[in-house]
Formats: structure tokens, C-alpha cells, sequence
């Protein structure tokens, strides 16, 4: 056979698409696209970033130097160390008031994020849909679509102090409605519920038959009363699953070590995943995990106290530049509204960038009911936040006086 | 319960950073600058906030060229008075900057500061020891501050974060 030939015949043909058609529609997150722009610039303060200040607390670093040092490096089991379930068993019934088995109905992840996959993969199936709170978390959607479901976002306001409302939530519920995805307190705008309006959905979930996945990453960073989880209301348990880590409030981020806690059958399928693509998470990352638990609680509060002075800074200096900012009731962000400046939220992040090299996150990354917000993260040093907020300050006055011109 | 909870929560923050303003003290505590500036002078009042001082790190650079030791003193405690009026003799020398009454073998620890390592030996051993009550002293010089007062005074490499996290 000729080259000609040959090439003749390949010309027939048709390329076929090798990215699967569900990823090549997924968009890369809008942060990640805003943040290009900042990696190439100087002297850029940053409230743009979700993740702790602090380093991990020296307890729980030298508990992981420790497990290296004993040669614990091993696989554990697929479910994780049992002292960690057991530990983590104890702390999610002592804290948010629910209670589980460590050897059936809790297993140790890379992440939260990864506990997130899991559980979607588990219980979806093509064409079910998953309802979930508007501005959202950016993986949220793009996780429930990689698990071939439909994301269904509702639209939570400033008027409601971002809460879920629960007539909203029941409206967007269909017979395809297989899940609702919570987060409280809420990436990226600070909002918590109430134990009234943790009941109030509970009864919906009931009445719907829905699985409640409830994502409480940043619960111990909540500056009003602690309550209980939704997972320990009644009809709740054998509903739903509740995922946690300890990235955010032990300021663990990098030893990747989060978990799931609900009832055995479900907990039982995410293991089946677990086991056949990521075996297990990292040991050392567990030993850390222990040790955060068993004396990490000190520090843990120290940080949270601080988290919550920085809050009130934060707050105060947006409000007196003219921004109505509510007063976010956990996590590490703030959430001001940017439409008195007449700007579109990715405008504002631009500009502000450009002209006063402070990075903070448009809100529509997170979702097109964020436009109109950026988002602040005070997981800063004081004196970064003083020095960005002066510098947000002069640029909102900047934008006010000349809109006045304008007219 | 309100009053002494923002009271701890000033003098904690204080305790961090002596210089920082009634303003910022205010605005992380959500209070008023005028309501900070009353509370603290209360506390200076009523004895809480003995005083402010500045933390130094001298070394070569930037030290004042002081001598500080670390002093254990065993002492005869008396009938009437206890450690306290021995603790008055012993804290009365300006040397002196801090005394503690302490657990273990010796009764008091103190630190003691002086221009060089003869003056505080000389204070040892000429004011100190004859005192009435005093019984044995162990003299400690330090030699190099690795921490003080949570500040640590080695230079650690510092992580930087990623500007850009998903």
C-alpha cells in the first residue's frame, strides 16, 4: 500500500473526540482564570485565598514527623486507621451531635473534597439531579457533573443572609431530585443556618426522600452558638452524610485528610470507590489527624478567635467605605455587595487588582447569583487586611466620585 | 460575664502587642475606642496592667550589652512572715526583675540583670547571699534567647503560600 493511500484512507475517518463530552463542557474554575492575571504581577496583597494563614500547629506537625520516624508508611485500611474513625467518631458526637459506628459508617478521605466525589458517585446515576445553595463552593457543580447528574442551583440573597429559603429549595425540587448539597457556613459567602432552619429543611428532605450531603468544612469557625448538624435531626440520620475535614480549622490543607460519617449502605459504597482509586489516604496525613484531635483543640480555638477579630475588622472597613457587607457568621470570608460602585463584580476584581494590587475573587466564580459581590478572605495577617482595605477604600471613592463626574 | 470577658480579651491582645492602638483594639473586639481607652486605664488603676515594656532581642546588633541570670535562691522561710517579707528584701535590689516564688528545690527564682558578669556576680555574692534568710543560691548566666514571651528569635525560612488556590 502507497503512503498516498494510506493517508487517503485516514482522511476518511471522522477524528474522534477523546475528551469525554461531560469534561470538555466543564469550565476551569473562575478563580483559578482570575488568579492567572495575579501570579504575574508584584507586590499584590492577596484576600483572594481560601486557606489558613497559620501554619499547622506545632503538635500536630511533630505527630507527623513522628509517624515517619516509627517508618509508618504503610497502606492503612480502606476505610482509614480505626483509632482515626474512632477519634473522629467521638469528635463528630461530642461536637455536632451525631452519632456513628467507626468501624461501618465513617471512612477517612483525601480531602473532603474527596468524600464529596465519593458519595456523589455512589448514589447518582445519569439524569438525577442534585439541588445545591447559590453561590456555591466552585467544585460543587463541576463534581455533580463529573458524576453525570444534573446540578441544580438555588439562588441564596443577601436579604437572607445568604440562607437556603426553604420555599426556593422546595420549588426547585422534580421527581429527578436525588440530593441536596448543603454548605453552612458557606464558601464564599460566611452565611450559617440556624437549628430552626436546619428543621425546617430537614422536613423537606424528608417529605422529598432526598440524600442530605452536608459539607461543614469550616464548622468549627462558626463565631455564633455551635449547634447540631442536620444529620442529628430526626428522620435525618439514615438520610444523610456528613463530610468534614480538618483542612481549614487545623490548618491542615496540605496533609489532604478529610472524612464522611452516615448510615453503612452509603458509607459502604463510597468505600467501593475509595478502595479501587485512591486505596487509601496518606498514613502520615492520618497520624497528624489523630494528633490534631487528641491536642490540636488549644490552638484550634486560638486560631478561630483570631479569625473572628480579623472578621470584625474586615467588616467594619467595608461598611464604612460605603459597601453593605453581612456579617458573615462563620468560615473565613466575607461577601460585600460592589453594585452601589456601578461595576460588574469581575470588573471591580480587575481593576482593584491593576490599579491597587489587591486581590480579591469576583462573586459570579462562584455562580451567576454572585454577581453584584466579590469575595474577601481573612485568612490574612491584620496588617495585610488593614493595608488592602485601605487601599479597596481609595478605589471604591475613586469609582463613586468619578461615576458623579460622569453624570 | 460580658465586662470580664472583653477585659480578657484586651489584655490578650495587649499582652501580644502592647502598642496596639484603642482603634484596632476596638474595631477587632467590636467596641469603641473610648470604651478601650477607660477599660485599660481601669486596669491600670485597679493594679491588673502593671505597666508596658519593650521586648528586645539583644544581641551584638541591637542589644543594650546587658547581662541577665537566671538566680535560684533557697531561703529560711520565717514564723511570722513566710517567703513574703524576705521576697521584699530580695526584690527591693533594682538588679532584681522579677521574682517568683517557685516549686522543686529552691524556694525563689529570680532574674537579675546587670553591665557585665562581674557586677552580677559581685551582687550575688555581696548583696544577695548575706541577706538574712538566704541560704544557698545557683547562678545561671544565660548565653542565647531562642524565645521570649512567644516571640521566637530564630530566623525560620517562611512557607510562602500559592496566591492561587482553587
Amino acid at each position: 500500500m502507497s503512503v498516498s493511500k494510506l493517508s487517503r484512507n485516514h482522511k476518511k475517518i471522522q477524528p474522534r473526540g477523546r475528551v469525554a463530552e461531560h469534561i470538555r463542557g466543564l469550565p476551569k474554575s473562575g478563580i483559578r482564570d482570575f488568579f492567572e492575571l495575579v501570579n504575574t504581577m508584584d507586590d499584590v496583597i492577596s484576600l483572594g485565598i481560601g486557606e489558613p494563614d497559620f501554619v499547622t500547629p506545632w503538635s500536630i506537625r511533630e505527630a507527623a514527623i513522628y509517624a515517619l520516624q516509627k517508618g509508618f508508611t504503610s497502606y492503612t485500611s480502606n476505610l482509614g486507621m480505626l483509632s482515626l474513625r474512632k477519634a473522629v467518631c467521638r469528635y463528630v458526637d461530642d461536637e455536632y451531635g451525631a452519632k456513628y459506628d467507626p468501624v461501618t459508617e465513617c471512612i477517612i478521605t483525601v480531602g473532603v473534597s474527596e468524600a464529596l466525589d465519593l458519595i456523589l458517585r455512589a448514589i447518582l446515576e445519569p439524569g438525577d439531579e442534585v439541588i445545591y445553595q447559590e453561590p456555591s463552593y466552585v467544585s460543587y457543580p463541576a463534581s455533580i457533573v463529573m458524576a453525570l447528574a444534573k446540578p441544580v442551583p438555588v439562588a441564596t440573597y443577601e436579604k437572607d443572609k445568604f440562607a437556603l429559603d426553604p420555599k426556593r429549595l422546595e420549588a426547585a425540587i422534580t421527581p429527578k431530585t436525588k440530593a441536596l448539597l448543603l454548605n453552612f457556613p458557606n464558601n464564599p459567602t460566611g452565611a450559617n443556618i440556624s437549628l430552626a432552619q436546619k428543621r425546617e429543611i430537614a422536613k423537606i428532605a424528608v417529605k422529598h426522600d432526598l440524600v442530605v450531603l452536608t459539607d461543614e468544612i469550616y464548622s468549627e469557625l462558626t463565631y455564633g452558638k455551635m449547634e447540631p448538624t442536620i444529620a442529628s435531626l430526626p428522620g435525618m440520620r439514615e438520610r444523610t452524610v456528613f463530610l468534614h475535614g480538618f483542612s481549614k480549622a487545623f490548618a491542615m490543607t496540605g496533609f489532604r485528610i478529610g472524612y464522611a460519617c452516615g448510615p453503612h449502605e452509603l458509607i459502604d459504597a463510597m468505600m467501593k470507590i475509595h478502595q479501587y482509586s485512591m486505596l487509601c489516604a496518606s498514613s502520615v496525613g492520618q497520624s497528624a489527624a489523630i494528633a490534631a484531635l487528641q491536642d490540636g483543640r488549644g490552638e484550634m480555638l486560638k486560631m478561630k478567635k483570631e479569625y473572628m477579630q480579623r472578621r470584625n475588622v474586615i467588616v467594619k472597613r467595608l461598611n464604612e467605605m460605603g459597601l453593605t457587607c453581612v456579617m458573615p457568621e462563620g468560615a473565613f470570608y466575607a461577601f460585600p455587595n460592589i453594585t452601589s460602585t456601578g461595576i460588574s463584580s469581575k470588573e471591580f476584581c480587575t481593576r482593584l487588582l491593576q490599579e491597587k494590587r489587591v486581590a480579591v475573587v469576583p462573586g459570579t466564580a462562584f455562580g451567576p447569583s454572585g454577581e453584584g459581590y466579590v469575595r474577601c478572605a481573612y485568612a490574612a495577617g491584620m496588617d495585610e487586611i488593614e493595608t488592602a482595605m485601605t487601599r479597596m477604600a481609595e478605589f471604591v471613592q475613586e469609582l463613586k466620585s468619578g461615576k458623579k463626574k460622569a453624570k | 460575664m460580658k465586662t470580664k470577658n472583653l477585659r480578657n480579651d484586651v489584655l490578650e491582645l495587649l499582652q501580644r502587642n502592647a502598642r496596639m492602638s484603642d482603634q484596632e483594639i476596638a474595631d477587632r473586639l467590636r467596641s469603641t475606642p473610648a470604651a478601650i481607652k477607660a477599660l485599660i486605664a481601669e486596669m491600670q488603676k485597679d493594679g491588673t496592667i502593671l505597666g508596658f515594656s519593650t521586648l528586645v532581642r539583644e544581641d551584638g546588633k541591637s542589644g543594650t550589652g546587658k547581662v541577665k541570670a537566671i538566680i535560684e535562691v533557697a531561703v529560711q522561710p520565717e514564723r511570722d512572715a513566710g517567703y513574703d517579707r524576705i521576697a521584699r528584701a530580695i526584690g527591693n535590689f533594682p538588679e532584681v526583675r522579677t521574682v517568683y516564688l517557685v516549686s522543686g528545690k529552691s524556694d525563689f527564682q529570680l532574674e537579675v540583670v546587670g553591665d557585665s558578669l562581674q557586677e552580677v556576680a559581685e551582687f550575688v555574692a555581696a548583696k544577695l547571699s548575706p541577706l538574712d534568710g538566704v541560704r544557698s543560691t545557683a547562678t545561671y548566666f544565660l548565653l542565647k534567647k531562642f524565645k521570649e514571651a512567644g516571640f521566637a528569635l530564630t530566623e525560620e525560612e517562611k512557607h510562602e503560600r500559592l496566591k492561587v488556590v482553587p
